[in-house]
């Protein structure tokens, strides 16, 4: 009899570990599946697979940077001069033009446009200002007069830098995150200004405050709104708080970062006030009994002890709520106005990663460098929510061994 | 001096305390003994309104220390726990260093002179006899102190604010012998100075450390006399059994 509950228990305890393995090992797969899919980014090219850009061999600029791609093809770069070329304009050669200039026949249609290489090293061989973006399939022998300008790979330096971010731009998409992270860090932090000081507010009035009664009636209605859908917070903030925040500020949108930090906020409530909540009521009777028979008045008793001692719980409400902020995805992309521009103030559209990965991932080839450039967003968010959490254990870690 | 005159105490509809009139005079040791939950503890904490936590409470009689009753409209409860302090049965001393436990009741009075304070939290460790064991390490988590200690910080931390009064809830059912031994001592040297009132299953405990003891069972003070006459010579025959442990 004894024999077999141990053997019963060895079973249980085995299969514990093993789930618990499991687990761990799971999250460690996770984890490490969107650093490879995303680090794949930076041995992509710059220009999309398949195509490549082309200048007349008399033309010395030898390679060129993403930006500088984009800028030539939307004509804000005008004159070689400006990327170390002789002083010629630039003359923007588009594949599509190639069937004006030349007729089927010349290009040889019906037999799957042989002579196309031909015509198209005629055209780039003709005029040494040209630049054109091609694709390879139908490259132009490589002579004397035609050449292939570098492009490389993109760079950590442009990914992480980089002011602007046109996943799909033609010739070369522009991975630059700097405006999503703002974007996100801006919205969050904003939601957490506003969440936290509220959060902790109502927390307090509810475990030290609040009779019984409106306890019992707060609390089970406050964890209601906790599993209210993100989509049905996203409708509400496009419903009301967007004309509000417009007619407030007077401004010519309402779909800003601010609005998007209100929602947040409201949604980031119920999380940090009921944690928040379970761990000031778990401060022992016996802390707040001294307290208060030494004189101490019932705020100082909250203050002093109670926060004190629940600090380890408090920062776990922060990082709860601080997780729910950056994560969200919906409500945000809703209420935010969806720019991935650089956000200056708090008042104009913003774009946050996880409403860029929702927004984009559907149109995203997989394996193409826009799929690439959306899991190292996934990779930016989980180092972000990595340091905030770290960040809340060492405070209340050194809090509790040193004592305030 | 602390004085009740015929005191009824209720928890909602319970009746724990049964028509109790006592006297605890000034700088003597009072003890509480009897059987577990006959309302020793619920009769301490009235001193320092302690009880006032408790929702659905209700007192009758009267209630003085120093004559005046403190339970009269106008007192204010945070001026009484000053003069009355407290130690409970379980040593809880606050999630902070040694210092700033014992410094808690000066910082929440507003005392705010550093030079005071520290002369107050070496002077207060001292009367509770572990200023030599904590002196070089005021800074470090109470945590870390034993449980002896703790009790003794937390003595120490009651007796920082000058109170005139000190109770005291089972100081030393959760120690060990040699702490229990400390604290009894150190019982005995507070008297000087304090007035003490101590709740006590431990009948040796209130025989070796107390002036004058009182026995209740099931709310009602049976008996209460000169320690050293109540346990030669008792004069109820409850008492009698109690104390040669024929129940309790
Ligand atoms: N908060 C309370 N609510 C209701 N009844 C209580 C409460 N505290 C104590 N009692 C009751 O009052 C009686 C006296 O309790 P207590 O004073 O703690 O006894 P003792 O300290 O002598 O063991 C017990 O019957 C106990 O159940
Ligand atoms: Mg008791």
């Amino acid at each position: 009899m004894k024999k077999l509950r141990k053997i019963l228990e060895r079973v249980i305890e085995a299969m514990l570990t093993v789930s618990g393995a499991v687990t761990s090992i799971a999250i460690l797969l996770i984890v490490a599946f969107l650093f490879r899919e995303g680090l794949g980014l930076f041995k992509s090219p710059t220009v999309e697979r398949g195509y490549a850009v082309y200048v007349n061999s008399a033309n010395p600029v030898q390679s060129l940077l993403p930006w500088q791609l984009k800028e030539i093809f939307d004509f804000q770069i005008e004159n070689w001069n400006e990327l170390g070329g002789p002083d010629e304009e630039i003359r923007v050669f588009r594949f599509n033009e190639i069937f004006s200039l030349y007729t089927d026949e010349q290009l040889d249609a019906d037999n799957d446009y042989a002579l196309l290489p031909e015509r198209l090293a005629e055209v780039i061989a003709a005029n040494p200002a040209i630049i054109a973006y091609l694709p390879q399939r139908y490259a132009p022998v490589e002579d004397e007069s035609v050449k292939t300008v570098q492009t490389g790979t993109i760079t950590m330096a442009q990914f992480f830098l980089g002011r602007k971010w046109m996943p799909t731009a033609k010739p070369a998409a522009q991975f630059g995150v700097l405006p999503l992270v703002l974007g996100t860090l801006m919205v969050s932090f904003m939601a957490i200004l506003i969440a936290l000081p509220l959060g902790l507010g109502v927390a307090i009035y509810m475990s030290e405050l609040a009779s019984e009664r409106v306890r019992r009636l707060l609390k089970p209605a406050i964890e209601l709104l906790a599993g209210i859908p993100s989509v049905v917070y996203g409708f509400f903030g496009l419903v009301v708080l967007v004309p509000l925040v417009q007619r407030t500020f007077n401004l010519d949108v309402g779909e800003t970062a601010f609005t998007g930090s209100l929602i947040l906020a409201i949604m980031a409530l119920p999380t940090i006030i009921t944690v928040a909540e379970d761990a000031m009521r778990n401060t022992p009777r016996a802390m707040r009994e001294a307290s208060l028979a030494m004189g101490a008045t019932d705020w100082q008793t909250i203050y002093r002890v109670v926060i004190p001692y629940s600090l380890s719980g408090i920062s776990a409400a922060v990082v709860l709520g601080i997780g729910r902020a950056i994560g969200e995805t919906m409500a945000v992309l809703m209420v935010t106005g969806n720019a991935a521009v650089m956000p200056h103030t708090l008042f104009e559209p913003v774009r946050t990663i996880p409403a860029t990965i929702a927004a984009e991932l559907g149109e995203a080839a997989s394996g193409s460098s826009h799929y690439q450039a959306l899991f190292m967003l996934g990779c930016i968010l989980f180092v972000i929510t990595l340091i905030v959490s770290i960040t809340a254990e060492a405070i209340s870690k050194r809090k509790h061994e040193v004592g305030v | 001096m602390i004085e009740t005159k015929k005191v009824d105490f209720f928890y909602g509809d319970f009746q724990a305390l049964k028509n109790i009139s006592m006297r605890m005079d000034k700088n003597t040791v009072t003890a509480f003994i009897g059987p577990s939950g006959c309302g020793k503890s619920t009769f301490l904490r009235l001193f320092n309104r302690m009880n006032d936590l408790i929702p659905d409470i209700h007192l009758k009689g009267e209630c003085l220390i120093d004559g005046q009753d403190i339970y009269a409209r106008g007192v204010e409860v945070d001026e009484l726990r000053k003069k009355v302090g407290m130690v409970f049965q379980k040593p809880n001393p606050f999630p902070k260093s040694i210092f700033e436990n014992v410094a808690y009741g000066l910082r929440v009075n507003g005392m705010r002179d550093k030079n005071f304070i520290e002369q107050r939290v070496e002077e207060s460790l001292q009367s509770a006899a572990l200023w030599g064991e904590v002196k070089d390490k005021l800074r470090k988590s109470a945590f870390e102190l034993s449980g002896g200690q703790q009790q003794r910080l937390c003595i120490a931390r009651a007796l920082a604010i000058s109170p005139s009064i000190v109770l005291m809830d089972e100081p030393a059912s959760a120690l060990d012998p040699i702490s229990t031994a400390k604290i009894e001592e150190l019982i005995h040297d507070l008297k000087k100075h304090y007035t003490i009132v101590i709740v006590t299953h431990n009948m040796q405990q209130a025989a070796r450390v107390s002036d004058k003891t009182g026995f209740f069972m099931l709310g009602e003070l049976i008996e209460f006399s000169d320690t050293k006459k109540m346990f030669i010579n008792p004069e109820k025959e409850q008492t009698q059994n109690y104390i040669t442990g024929r129940f309790g």
